[in-house]
């Protein structure tokens, strides 16, 4: 039972309260205290619920109208026929499109390559970003410049960041690719996907260390004294008291980067615009979205990498108990 | 098991703040000492040092018998608690006891014998497996001993261990320390604030200031002999009544009237630079209600007449509160004790007096009492250095003495 924040929490919590009070471990009444029981709502708690209620609608309902209706709008569209080029077959079709794109070679070519970039980058993410935050968390002097400096590729445009990668790797010209005795390896697959790689890691390591840090500072200096004490190495101290301890930290820095990664498109478009089999699903809902004017296929696609988020997501917040941004972290202090 | 030795242990932060200055101690094997301070006496960066916490800035510690400066804190087989008991959260009860036998790369089968041994001492056995934030206070406070001495170190070091409990658990956890300490006998170091803490467990008592030791020794010793005026003040609860006194043709002219002194303190006087002013310290528990004591009683000491301000009764006894009239005793020692007792900003007018009389004195608030004190326990102390004038070969003797 160590982490278990869901978006249920509150329910989840009383569950557990309920059988624990009851089990064989005699309650501490002190801890019980301020537990929300299921007994029913007082009046004052039901005014309160329901203030609560006209406080967050307002910001519900903008929600509604920015994220909720366009993604019911593509939902609409990606069970219709409907390419600008041939706008009279416009109809409706059902899952028609779904069974295309999911029975095309293009679509899993571009998802494998996906899935390859994400699980790839957000791995060397996590171990650099964790050097680069006990780094950040640890130093005494110059903290600030350190940090800054740090942060400096996450500070700076992705587009941008892209080109001056692409410039890097052009041969003749570019600093990087003459290293390489004038290769051209953003003409080739394997090597272009690594180029990919490396930027998005060089882009956004930066943003996983802000994140580890901010999981660091959650890790007592006490614990680190008393495992220190108790005869750890610096290495046992890492791995059997911080990390345990930053579990939760960790595991939200892994769902934000995965989600984030998963959408890859701005290094791709850039570097490769998708050639020689380098295409993200994202690069590919947009060639047939916007290049191609396909509308009805273009949807689809954008609803299935939806999808894809949303199981990634679910997977991190009720397999892994990932607490979910916005809930109490879990643990009962 | 073993002896700890500080040998002029300094310490030096980077940004040039010195928080131990030169600090000697021999801690003997299987002692209990108590380094005890208002916050910021460096205390804890001692305590610390010795566990390798800290580096040392100079000086030599040694623990039994070997230098261990630059050994780190793995190396030096000590066992630490802290204030805020630093259980691993992702542990089981059993898991954070175990910790340290585990890092010590024991067999499984003595690690659960010790385990269960030491779960069996502070009657942890229904906890094991529980995790910390499933326990209160007080159990958390006893997994944290339980993980110290499970591996039977060779020396423990407690940072503020019962600070965090409620008032009556820590009176009860003191007694639990104290009969684990005995029961083991391993050397062991408690830092804390709280000098009731510091009068009731240890063997000896390091009482100190700006990072300084200002005296050593068992706790009654420091209570009935101080050193000097910051000792005497912390030391005690209620705390010494301090009063000032002007020296004038062989007699302290102080607010309860003239004290007579004798020829040992006058003999401390009579040099060129002898202070001109001295401060009078009394305890509370050296007070009567003149109507109560004897003839024989009376001779020793002086009366004074005054108006009760607030009557405590204890039960046993009363405290009771006089306002008596005249300039209040100054010294830096005593305005850092007021910080210390955060009072620093609450100062009546005239000075109050803190007495302690039988439980059948029938004195009551609003009315004038006359009261008697004991002239052989008083201290006079020099408010410039602070020192302990009536101290004789570490002796306090009272004002009397020839």
């Amino acid at each position: 039972m160590s982490v278990n924040a869901t978006p249920a929490g509150a329910d989840v919590a009383a569950d557990e309260t309920a059988t624990r009070g009851g089990g064989r471990h005699a309650a501490v009444p002190t801890q019980r205290a301020g537990r929300r029981a299921r007994a029913p709502l007082s009046e004052n708690k039901r005014a309160e619920r329901r203030l609560g209620w006209l406080l967050c609608a307002p910001a519900a309902l903008v929600m509604v109208l920015v994220t909720a209706y366009p993604i019911l709008y593509s939902v609409w569209l990606s069970l219709q026929r409907f390419d600008l080029r041939f706008p009279d077959q416009r109809e409706f079709i059902g899952l028609e499109n779904y069974v295309t794109v999911l029975t095309n070679q293009f679509w899993w070519t571009a998802f494998g390559v996906t899935a390859l970039i994400t699980v790839v980058t957000v791995a060397v993410e996590l171990v650099l970003g964790m050097g680069l935050a006990l780094i950040m968390h640890r130093t005494l002097v110059g903290r600030g410049i350190v940090r800054t400096a740090a942060l400096i590729p996450y500070g700076i445009v992705t587009v941008v960041a892209a080109f001056s990668w692409r410039y890097a790797w052009t041969p003749g010209t570019g600093y990087l690719a003459n290293l390489f005795d004038g290769s051209a390896p953003l003409t080739e697959r394997a090597s272009s996907l690594a180029i990919i790689m490396l930027a998005e890691i060089w882009k956004t390591t930066p943003f996983m260390a802000l994140l580890l840090m901010a999981g660091l500072a959650l890790v007592p200096e006490d614990l680190l004294k008393a495992a220190s004490t108790d005869g750890a190495t610096a290495w046992q101290r890492f791995t059997k008291v911080m990390l345990p301890v930053m579990k939760p930290a960790i595991l939200v820095a892994l769902l934000f980067r995965t989600l984030d990664a998963f959408r890859v498109f701005d290094n791709i478009f850039v570097l490769t615009a998708g050639g020689n089999e380098t295409s993200s699903v994202s690069m590919l809902a947009y060639n047939n979205l916007i290049r191609g004017l396909n509308l009805g296929i273009g949807s689809t696609m954008s609803v299935l990498i939806f999808l894809t988020v949303a199981i990634i997501a679910f997977v991190f917040v009720k397999l892994f108990g990932t607490a979910a941004p916005g809930s109490d972290d879990g643990e009962r202090r | 098991m073993a002896d700890i030795v500080l040998d002029k242990v300094s310490k030096r932060f980077p940004d040039g703040t010195t928080a131990v200055r030169g600090v000697d101690l021999e801690i003997a094997d299987g002692e209990f000492v108590i380094l005890v301070g208002p916050s910021g006496c460096g205390k804890s960066t001692t305590l610390n040092m010795i566990a390798g916490l800290e580096d040392i800035s100079s000086g030599e510690l040694r623990i039994a018998g070997q230098r261990v400066n630059d050994k780190a804190p793995r190396d030096r087989d000590i066992a630490m608690v802290f204030q805020s008991y630093a259980l691993y959260p992702n542990m089981t009860v059993r898991e954070n006891m175990a910790f340290p036998l585990r890092l010590a790369k024991l067999d499984k089968e003595s690690i659960h014998q010790k385990v269960e041994e030491a779960a069996k001492v502070l009657e942890l056995t229904p906890l094991l497996d529980r995790k910390p934030a499933n326990l209160s206070g007080g159990q958390r406070q006893r997994v944290a001993m339980g993980r110290a001495i499970v591996r039977q170190p060779k020396a423990f070091l407690m940072d503020e261990p019962l600070s965090n409990l409620d008032a009556k658990l820590r009176v009860q956890m003191r007694t639990v320390v104290s009969r684990l300490q005995k029961q083991l006998g391993t050397t062991t170091v408690y830092v804390t604030h709280d000098q009731t803490e510091a009068m009731t467990l240890g063997d000896r008592v390091v009482i100190m200031r700006g990072g300084a030791v200002q005296q050593v020794g068992p706790p009654q010793e420091l209570y009935d002999h101080p050193r000097n005026l910051f000792v005497a003040g912390f030391i005690g609860s209620p705390s010494m009544n301090f009063l000032h006194a002007a020296v004038e043709d062989g007699h302290l002219r102080t607010a309860l009237g003239d004290v007579p002194i004798g020829d040992r303190v006058r003999r401390q006087l009579d040099g060129a630079d002898a202070p001109r002013e001295l401060i009078l310290g009394i305890r509370p528990e050296h007070f009567e209600d003149a109507a109560l004591i004897d003839d024989e009683t009376r001779r020793r000491g002086l009366e004074f007449d005054a108006p009760v301000d607030i009557v405590e009764s204890m039960g046993s006894d009363k405290y009771v509160y006089f306002t008596v009239e005249g300039e209040r005793a100054s010294a830096a020692e005593l305005e850092e004790l007021a910080a210390d007792a955060g009072a620093a900003d609450f100062t009546g007018t005239g000075s109050s007096l803190v007495t302690r009389l039988s439980a059948e004195s029938p004195v009551r608030e609003g009315e004038s009492r006359r009261v008697w004190f004991n002239l052989e326990k008083i201290h006079l102390f020099d408010p410039s250095t602070g020192r302990n004038l009536t101290l004789h070969e570490g002796r306090a003797s009272g004002a009397l003495a020839d």
